[in-house]
């Protein structure tokens, strides 16, 4: 894999739902291109650093990145202030997460070194989110990191998450790439083995790995959960899913 | 796990955040992610005013022994308080 050794990284303002103007975290190599895109979903505690880190880990690898930051209309303040004030609302309205993802999938399609191709990868909540875009917008790959609730019953689902979104799968429009804990409990390994069988029925591309050893959020190298195995392994699998998605 | 599960309480009383005092309006007992106890999960509680914005917020994160613990002094200061002095006002000026 080249290493794209410089690259501008900034935060740009764009028209996400119902034309709100919101922010997000653009990383991108220098050069011509064409490149690929990628939108990164930030997880629910908050759009923290890492992500900066993760679009900037993506812009090296030859990918224009952009992490939107779902959580823009409830700051500005420190990222865990505004989660805070977000969970306490009850999370990120479902369809206005999909608004700004759109924003985000237009504004990547509309550059002029962009490839055309776009996939998406979100982590913990942002996985569930991944895993609803891909159902829901004209996406050509995706990868769910943990996502917890796509497989939900009744009494999970609320004013902002409404539907479950395994039941939105036979939408799914692009390639999906599953990475999970094996000592997670949700989602669970017995969640993500009825989300593979949904898979199967509707005859989608897909591929799902558990990690012994982990649990949720082994990617997030800022906490206790951070699996270096796993995170390595997991690492490979994305940078292997999208070189043959969004190529 | 990716899920949270939040309390809230109107409160009345103030705290003592990075920018000085402030009246509180709220508290939310959240079982949820740690942002940065060494644990997945802590019982968090934030202390809020959402009229003064999101950094108006006083939040700690307690393992699970921790929460039992406030929650047992918490009863005990206000019983053995209340013995001795007698009943706290019902409401307080911020």
């Amino acid at each position: 894999m080249v290493t794209h050794e410089t690259m501008i990284a900034e935060t740009v303002l764009f028209p996400g739902h119902q034309g709100d103007q919101i922010s997000g975290y653009l990383a991108r190599p220098m050069g011509p291109g064409p490149y690929p895109g990628v939108i990164v979903i930030h997880a629910a505690p908050g759009f923290v650093d890492h992500f900066k880190e993760v679009a900037r880990k993506f812009a090296a690898a030859g990918y224009v990145a952009i992490a939107p930051n779902l959580h823009h209309r409830e700051g500005p303040g420190d990222p865990d202030d505004v989660g805070s004030a977000v969970r306490a609302a009850g999370g990120v309205p479902d369809d206005r997460f999909l608004g700004d993802t759109r924003g985000a999938l237009d504004l990547l399609r509309s550059l002029p070194y962009s490839s055309g191709k776009v996939g998406i990868i979100g982590y913990c909540s942002g996985g569930r989110q991944s895993y609803l875009a891909a159902c829901s917008l004209p996406l050509d790959a995706a990868v769910d990191c943990y996502g917890g609730g796509v497989v939900a019953g009744p009494e999970e689902l609320s004013s902002t998450e409404p539907q479950a979104p395994i039941e939105l799968t036979q939408d799914l429009a692009c390639p999906l790439l599953g990475l999970f804990g094996a000592d997670d409990g949700r989602p669970s390994p017995e969640d993500n083995r009825e989300t593979e069988r949904v898979l199967e029925s509707h005859g989608k591309t897909f591929e799902f790995h558990t990690y012994d050893g982990a649990g949720h959020a082994f990617f997030a190298d800022y906490r206790p959960s951070y699996r270096q195995k796993s995170a390595v392994d997991g690492w490979q699998r994305v940078f292997g899913w999208f070189g043959k998605y969004l190529s | 796990m990716c899920a949270g599960h939040v309390e809230t309480v109107e409160v009345t009383g103030s705290a003592k955040g990075v920018d000085g005092w402030f009246p509180l309006e709220r508290v939310h007992a959240v079982y949820d992610h740690s942002f940065h106890a060494q644990t997945e999960e802590s019982l968090i509680i934030d202390f809020v005013n959402p009229d003064r914005g999101p950094g108006a917020r006083v939040s700690v994160e307690l393992s699970a022994t921790s929460a039992n613990r406030l929650i047992q002094a918490i009863q005990d200061a206000l019983e053995d308080g209340e013995r001795r002095h007698g009943p706290l006002q019902v409401e307080t000026t911020a």
